[in-house]
């Protein structure tokens, strides 16, 4: 089991700020495609980024249950 | 005063700015952004922003300490307020004291645009018929 944060645009996609994933998800590259295919919308964003433990994660990091993953969709600050 | 703050209070401009002076300090140069009325020429009603805020923090400060190396800065401030704003108010302050002005400049210059460009930040502009989240879409 993990859990995404959602923020933002695909906060309001998936419809909850929380989202614990059952499937065999081990990597985030993995992550990020079962997102994309189980919200189609999130694939129209201009890109997708996942934060492990509040750093930009690259495909290969492997996931665990402890750690503190979040979806970062097209920032916009300033 | 903290050096990086993400916070849903309003951002205190003269405070920011005050507590950069410093007696070897030759420039303050101070980025104030601020809510825009219009994008595109469709009118904007008001900005909503929100924030990972550990991470955003986090990320603020790998930009201050890049900033510091390429630098010589004497003091950094980066502000960053999150919620909703209204027509005129200020969602980010950086102020940057150097020595000389050419590096204050460009320090807050690379503030800005790398805090555009990697800080979970985001933004939604409200128009009359509806709302958008600022660059998702192409």
């Amino acid at each position: 089991m993990i859990t995404i944060k959602l923020f933002g645009i695909t906060r309001e996609i998936v419809g909850q700020p929380i989202l614990e994933l059952a499937e065999p998800i081990d990597t985030v590259g993995q992550l990020k495609d079962f997102m994309m295919i189980t919200y189609p919308k999130i694939k129209a964003l201009n890109s997708l980024l996942i934060a492990v433990n509040s750093e930009y994660a690259q495909d290969e990091q492997l996931l665990t249950s402890t750690d503190e993953i979040a979806l970062i969709p097209p920032v916009s600050g300033g | 005063m903290e050096l990086v703050l993400v916070t849903n209070k309003p951002l205190d401009t003269q405070a920011i700015i005050k507590s950069v002076e410093s007696p070897d300090g030759g420039a303050v140069n101070v980025f104030i952004g601020t809510v825009r009325n219009a994008t595109k020429g469709k009118a904007v009603l008001k900005l909503e922003f929100e924030a990972y805020e550990p991470m955003a923090t986090k990320e603020l400060t790998k930009i201050v300490k890049r900033a510091k190396s390429k630098w010589p800065i004497l003091k950094v401030v980066v502000h960053h307020r999150t919620g909703v704003m209204q027509i005129g108010e200020v969602p980010v302050v950086i102020a940057v004291a150097t020595a000389h002005r050419g590096a204050g400049f460009e320090a807050c210059q690379f503030i800005i645009d790398t805090l555009k460009e990697t800080v979970p930040i985001w933004k939604k502009e409200f128009f009359k018929d509806g709302e958008v989240w600022v660059a998702a879409h192409p």
